[in-house]
């Protein structure tokens, strides 16, 4: 409490620091989207980095509700399925010329998304939003499932179960850009990107962002300060379901399809534990989530028919050891290795990571085991030519020996650490 | 006629079975301020208990070690995974249940297939327990009500009449006190829900065979239960019993009513080929639960019997 004397000058961060922070970071993202298309990529590096994209918007837009403003929802892809749905239906209506539509270029169809997304959030958001916490997340996921099902009736708005398809190569041109090739949808991705990311920033630093982090923490003091905490929540939701909107537009001009699914508790539960694992105490946490579940999501499942159940383990652990996320370990490692300790610092940085993948070697062979024994058809896991059989001794020594190995390691670790602080 | 008394009996069954679900999901709700996301998991692990201790020896026997089983699964999840993530808010306990109920539903998929299992109705309870207006009724379906109601009448009788069911409801709303008086709040809450589990896990064993039982069921579930919280009014047992029969008596009769908007809202002028006018009353049953949760937000946030506003 002796720092209370500290003069306002001091509190700010200087201008290197604010250079350091914030323009940079965006730099180099910017420079990265500009290094992609020289390597040039093949087809299913396109595929992969345009749905990163998509992502890396809908879980920072997930993260304005989460990470920032304190409510957990089991339900936001429906606002991304409202806007990505509206934009198809724009583009249709840009095929056929119809009125107006007739000269919107299909490029700023995000922009619709983003209004659809914010309008849909806004009614949605006048009644869900009034307590946070837990009876937030109970309704957001009541709404959810009444839209997710309830779509499935209005045919002529949400195309039952083949969904409603479309075409992007219609309309006047923008940038030079016909839409038609990945290359040109890969300028459009990074475009909204890199303007999505810049503006959730900015959100961040507007008052309503510092009140919504007010209100998550304590609702009862903004109240005292003259604010309304509901309807904080309820300009921050609407906001959030916007940039989830904007993102859906930008899934509805790269796939040209969307189907009822895309409104369901699936894709809502995947974009809370991209943010989750990303870590949403920081701002770049949901875009390093979104990255690397992606990423995941496309390579794991062609290893590994459990990818599943390594993601939600991931997950777990996560939410158990490391409520930071993956950016609150990166940070964290990054502390550790500038700061004052750093002999001590590693050693027990390597011996955690010995103890993680000894568990981890453990835990694949017990999935994979299992896996193949569940299929039935006789298939037996077998990494380096080892033939790992449900009857094989050497199947269970693998699994029991590094898990107990690991678990051992981790503990004692711990305890050292325990003993420091002590 | 015998529609009516149909859907009045499956209401009242599927009502009582909903209220087994969400009867633990209230009490572990109101005691920890956890909202369970996995509760309907331990339903799904319920039936896929008793599927494979039936297998090996009865269903009698089913019956009784599978919810044990699943409430001592319950209260090691408890002890070893939500205790720890306590320190870091309702919110991270809450993301720990949805973890654990993706994890539970791969862990199922694994061990069981992706597919239903065949999980049957014992050959004793397989028979016509009576006819009216020459349709019949299963036996199995009033088996469930037996079980339902002395389901809630134990529940009853512990809550309000034994000595470890006052302190339960002590620790409800004065944990600190409790503790203060030399009670083991943590062992409290370790039980507490440990029965909440096992009573989700009771449902599964008698809801399982007459169901699908499948990885898919517990996602079914799910949402429903909460539902029936919200609606009737959070930590509220009686709300919670009265929204868990309402909702099954609102599915149960709109399953029957064939009617479509068309002919509802004839003044209107609907006609019965526009969409709207050809929804009919039965394809709106899945959406009436969520539909009743809507409309009770908006004019009773607080639920049937909520004693605070949502």
């Amino acid at each position: 409490m002796s720092e209370t004397t500290q003069s306002m000058q001091n509190v700010g961060p200087t201008s290197g620091a604010k250079f350091r922070q914030r323009t940079l970071p965006i730099l180099i993202f910017i420079a990265i989207i500009l290094a992609i298309p020289m390597t040039d990529p093949s087809r299913t590096v396109y595929t992969l980095v345009h749905q990163m994209a998509i992502n890396i918007v809908f879980a920072l837009a997930y993260n304005m509700l989460l990470g920032k403003g304190g409510m957990l929802s089991f339900g936001h892809a429906v606002y991304f399925g409202l806007g990505g749905y509206y934009c198809l239906h724009v583009m249709n209506w840009i095929a056929e010329g119809a009125g107006i539509w007739a000269n919107f270029p299909v490029f700023f169809l995000p922009v619709l998304g983003f209004l659809a997304g914010g309008l849909s959030a806004a009614v949605i958001g006048s009644f869900s939003t009034r307590r946070a916490g837990t009876t937030f997340a109970m309704i957001s996921l009541g709404v959810a499932e009444l839209i997710a099902s309830g779509a499935f009736m209005f045919d002529s708005l949400f195309g039952g179960e083949q969904g409603i398809s479309g075409d992007r190569m219609n309309g006047p041109q923008v940038f030079g850009l016909s839409m038609g090739p990945m290359s040109d949808i890969y300028w459009f991705m990074a475009f909204w990107t890199v303007i999505s990311i810049i503006a959730m920033y900015a959100f961040t630093r507007t008052p309503l962002g510092r009140l919504s982090e007010a209100t998550r923490d304590n609702p009862q003091r903004v109240q005292f300060i003259g604010y309304n905490p509901t309807r904080v929540r309820w300009l921050v939701f609407t906001a959030s379901g916007a940039f989830a909107g904007l993102a859906g537009g930008m899934s509805a001009v790269n796939y040209e399809i969307f189907t009822p699914e895309a409104l369901s508790l699936i894709p809502s539960g995947f974009v809370l534990i991209m943010a989750y694992v990303g870590g949403i105490t920081y701002f770049v946490g949901p875009i390093m989530g979104a990255i690397l579940l992606t990423y995941m999501s496309s390579m794991m499942s062609d290893f590994t028919e459990a990818w599943l159940l390594y993601l939600g383990l991931m997950f777990v652990i996560i939410v158990m050891y490391a409520p930071r996320g993956i950016a609150g370990i990166v940070f964290g490692v990054w502390d550790g290795l500038t700061g004052p300790d750093k002999g001590t610092y590693i050693g027990r940085l390597l011996v955690q990571i010995a103890g993680m993948v000894l568990m981890l070697i453990g835990l694949i062979v017990l999935v994979e085991m299992s896996i193949r024994w569940s299929n039935g058809y006789g298939e037996v896991f077998e990494p380096f030519g080892l033939h790992l059989g449900t009857t094989n001794v050497l199947t269970w020594i693998l699994i029991i020996v590094p898990i107990g190995a690991g678990a051992a390691l981790l503990r004692r670790v711990n305890r050292e650490k325990e003993e420091a602080v002590a | 006629m015998e529609t009516i008394v149909f859907a009045l009996l499956n209401g009242v069954i599927y009502g009582l079975l909903l209220f087994m679900l969400s009867s633990g999901l209230t009490l572990i709700f109101s005691m920890m301020g956890v909202l369970n996301f996995a509760h309907a998991s331990f339903y799904m692990l319920g039936a896929y208990f008793a599927f494979t201790i039936m297998g090996a020896t009865s269903f009698w026997i089913a019956l009784f070690i599978a919810p044990v089983l699943v409430g001592l699964v319950g209260a090691v999840v408890e002890r070893y995974g939500l205790r720890r993530v306590h320190a870091n808010g309702h919110v991270a306990e809450l993301l720990f249940t949805f973890g654990l109920a993706y994890l539970i539903e791969e862990i199922v998929k694994i061990i069981y297939g992706k597919t239903a299992v065949d999980y049957k109705i014992p050959d004793l309870l397989n028979f016509h327990a009576f006819t009216i207006y020459g349709a019949s009724f299963p036996a199995y379906r009033m088996f469930m009500l037996f079980i339902a109601i002395s389901m809630l009448i134990g529940l009853w009788f512990l809550l309000k009449k034994t000595r470890a069911g006052l302190i339960i409801q002590a620790a409800l709303t004065h944990p600190h006190m409790v503790g203060h008086l030399g009670h083991n709040v943590p062992l409290i809450f370790m039980t507490v829900f440990g029965i909440g589990c096992a009573l989700a896990g009771l449902a599964g064993v008698i809801a399982g065979n007459i169901f699908v039982t499948d990885p898919a069921m517990a996602v079914q579930m799910g949402p429903i239960v909460f539902v029936v919280v919200v609606v009737g009014g959070i930590g509220s047992l009686e709300g919670a019993f009265l929204a868990s029969i309402l909702i099954g008596l609102i599915q149960n009769f709109a399953v029957g009513i064939n009617a479509n908007f068309a002919e509802i809202f004839w003044f209107l002028g609907l006609s019965p080929t526009s969409e709207i006018g050809d929804i009919t009353i039965s394809s709106l049953a899945p959406v009436m639960p969520f539909l009743l949760l809507v409309l009770m937000l908006i004019f009773r946030p607080r639920g049937l019997m909520g004693e605070q506003e949502l």
